[in-house]
């Protein structure tokens, strides 16, 4: 059983401190949920652990099966069976998603693949993509479509869900912390999750949506605060912070409390 | 009924390395090669060894002193290190024109084989002209186009065969004193298209030209002259490489083209040169009543290119259309842009120029809106994108507008990007090495002029494309 292991971790952003001491264990077929404020850290880590080139590790490591990942490149984090669902995924202007998703395919389902090298037959590639896109009730024209180009809040999302589907990682980092998202696409996510999740997949879910959580309901909930998981809880915690707010959580840890910057730190 | 997935084709592996066309043939078997240099003498003798008729030997002699007159221009690019007296201004390779491939001479063939032609040529081509230096060496034209009165030559044979058309079209789009290489075509030309489309006939398929240089400080001169008559449509493709040599080369041609009323046609280039070549090239269009003008222009490589394929709208209705990509990696400066002139009234035009710049490499926008005041409601829309992979790299626009007339809508946007670190971030978490995802974003980039192009071309466009951008990240 795969093991993702995250410890004493500090990242800075543009020399600001963000995060300040993470740890964090989370099992293969395990779903944990991270929760706190605005600007407590969580979507940090979600980019540190993905190793997006703005997010400085300082101190601490990622480990994956014991693998230090913390100085790779982002497709070598992939190839190791990490994948990121993104809050806000990018357009690519052009880019065809199929051939997008046939060469993400090709690489992380081959680790040894060098670039330039044959990709996953067409056959068998379009006969998952087929697959998975009518079980996510997407319409195969969207794959025709450029990348994110004009895609509704819900099809970016089911895109993200798509590629977390096709990829099969073996720990999956949802960051969908902010609020933008409106009730279909959380619908999308929570149910897209929930069917894919099981014994092969380590969850980490970042989330203000109670929602998501009923659907998946996670067997630990972490609480960030300040750049350091507070507390750690079942998913009562999360119910909790959901009627109640952070306040009691602010009270229980006023040191952490007082570091709080005022202003969100948003990713880049 | 299943949606068919669009993905690239299976032969994923290129086969990647420096310029790909820079090999060149031995040269000593060519039948003449001109003294190198630039004189009324060399003007004459290329006039006399051609059979040229009198008016043709006095245009390119007028051209000459035109061309001695005007100044080199001091705007675009840096042309202060191109020395006119150290190239060959007519060279003759073989001694005629194939009409088979058996018929062209070994080497040269070779050279043809290496670039695809012959294949291309029996797979989707309604006809071929091989320019090799000078001089065009083999030509083709499918039998039943030429029954329907479709002439396709090159240039010199029109001269010869057909010459009142020439004598009334030849230079009247593009006169000698339009500018200097205009001037420097008109005296020294050679080879190149001559395309006349009689009315109401259809091509289906392309016809291709192929401008190939082999020698070293060599100047290639093509003329080029397309009829669109009546209602009848076209395309026409043109596609140039050349070797690499460390001196420089010059090809400097004039593309006239006339459509007339109710008459299609689109002009495709893809220029991919060594990047020691001089490509300063002239470029214009006659629009008539509702026709339809197109260019689509790609240019990789050279050292520097100033080319702005040009349109006039000369009858009511009639449309211009300029798609244009300029790749300009190491030491290259694309100066590439288009010109839309509107003198009718409902005319519409639309520009769209992408660049790529790389490596320190400059590209350019230099573009002209131009309403003339009878040209009431017309239309004209302008896109420039720049995208940079470096910060070495640069990309200016030029736009200039003119308008003299208050009935109009003209609109430009222009953007530049970098080659984003968000897209670049998203394409690697998801397994895409550094290389394969810029590569993705530059041919997404790109892909608007690609999905116009005829399929061979779109695979050799992105394959062109991925050459340039090896090794052009990290």
């Amino acid at each position: 059983m795969s093991l993702l292991k995250i410890t004493d971790l500090h990242v800075s952003v543009s020399g600001t401190p963000i995060l300040k001491g993470v740890n964090l264990e989370i099992n293969q077929g395990e779903i944990h949920a991270l929760m706190g404020p605005n600007g407590s850290g969580k979507s940090t880590l979600a980019y540190a652990m993905a190793g997006h080139p703005s997010y400085e590790i300082t101190q601490g490591k990622i480990e994956i099966d014991g693998t230090d990942i913390s100085e790779l490149d982002p497709n070598e984090r992939a190839r190791l069976g990490l994948f990121l669902a993104f809050q806000y995924p990018v357009v690519i202007p052009g880019v065809k998603v199929a051939d997008f998703l046939r060469h993400a395919m090709s690489n992380v389902r081959d680790p040894e693949r060098k670039e330039g090298e044959k990709l996953i037959p067409m056959r068998e590639f379009r006969k998952e993509l087929r697959e998975q896109m009518n079980d996510l009730g997407m319409d195969l024209e969207m794959a025709r479509r450029y990348l994110n180009e004009g895609f509704s809040g819900g099809e970016k999302k089911r895109m993200e869900i798509l590629q977390l589907a096709l990829l099969k990682p073996k720990f999956a980092v949802l960051d969908e912390t902010d609020s933008g998202l409106d009730s279909d696409a959380v619908k999308v996510v929570s149910e897209g999750l929930s069917r894919l999740s099981g014994p092969e997949m380590g969850v980490l879910i970042i989330t203000h949506h109670e929602r998501l959580l009923e659907f998946n309901e996670p067997q630990f909930t972490h609480v960030m605060l300040a750049g350091r998981i507070v507390e750690t809880g079942d998913a009562r915690l999360a119910a909790e912070l959901h009627e109640h707010g952070y306040k009691s959580i602010r009270e229980r840890h006023p040191e952490a409390a007082a570091e709080e910057v005022s202003e969100t730190v948003e990713p880049v | 009924m299943a949606t068919r997935l669009d993905t690239n084709s299976e032969n994923e592996s290129v086969d990647i390395g420096e310029y790909q066309y820079g090999f060149h043939d031995p040269t000593d078997k060519y039948v003449f090669t001109g003294k190198k240099g630039l004189n009324a003498e060399i003007v004459a003798q290329i006039s006399e060894m051609k059979n040229e008729p009198a008016w043709m030997r006095e245009f390119r002699l007028k051209s000459f002193e035109i061309f001695e007159q005007k100044p080199t221009p001091e705007w675009g690019g840096n042309l202060s290190e191109l020395n006119y007296q150290d190239i060959h201004y007519f060279v003759r390779a073989s001694e005629g024109q194939g009409r088979s491939w058996d018929e062209v001479p070994d080497d040269i063939r070779k050279t043809y084989d290496r670039l695809g032609i012959p294949e291309a040529e029996k797979k989707f081509l309604s006809g071929v002209k091989a320019q090799y230096e000078s001089e065009v060496v083999y030509g083709s034209l499918q039998e039943d186009l030429a029954k329907q009165g479709v002439i396709f030559t090159d240039t010199d044979s029109a001269l010869r065969d057909h010459p009142e058309l020439l004598k009334e079209y030849f230079g009247t789009i593009i006169p000698p004193d339009d500018n200097k290489y205009a001037a420097l075509n008109s005296a020294v030309w050679s080879g190149g298209s001559f395309v006349y489309v009689p009315p109401g006939v259809h091509i289906e398929f392309p016809l291709q030209a192929y401008f190939r240089i082999n020698s070293e400080n060599m100047g290639q001169f093509e003329r080029t002259l397309v009829i669109v008559d009546e209602g009848a449509s076209c395309h026409y493709v043109e596609g140039c490489t050349a070797p690499t040599y460390s001196s420089e080369s010059l090809h400097s041609a004039v593309v006239e083209i006339i459509v007339k009323k109710g008459g299609r046609f689109r002009y495709t280039t893809i220029q991919n040169w060594s990047n020691n070549v001089y490509n300063l090239v002239t470029k214009r269009a006659f629009a008539y009543e509702d026709s339809l003008m197109e260019w689509v222009d790609g240019n990789l490589g050279s050292k520097l290119t100033m080319k702005y394929p040009a349109i006039y709208l000369m009858g009511e209705g009639a449309r211009g259309e300029t798609l244009s990509i300029a790749f300009a990696g190491k030491g290259q400066h694309q100066d590439a842009g288009a010109k839309m002139v509107h003198c009718a009234p409902n005319t519409s035009s639309r520009i769209i120029s992408k660049s790529i710049s790389k490596d320190g490499g400059r590209s350019s926008y230099r573009g002209l809106v131009k309403v003339d005041p009878k040209a009431d409601r017309c239309k004209s829309n302008v896109v420039c994108d720049a995208l940079l992979l470096d910060p070495e790299s640069r990309s200016d626009t030029y736009p200039y507008i003119e308008i003299e007339d208050n009935d109009v809508a003209i609109e430009h946007e222009a953007s530049v990007s970098k080659i984003g670190e968000e897209q670049l971030f998203y394409l690697m978490s998801r397994g895409l090495t550094e290389a394969e995802a810029s590569s993705m974003i530059v041919t997404g980039f790109i892909e608007p002029l690609v999905k116009e192009l005829p399929m061979e071309y779109a695979v050799e466009m992105n394959r062109l494309i991925e050459l340039q951008m090896e090794g052009s990240i990290g």
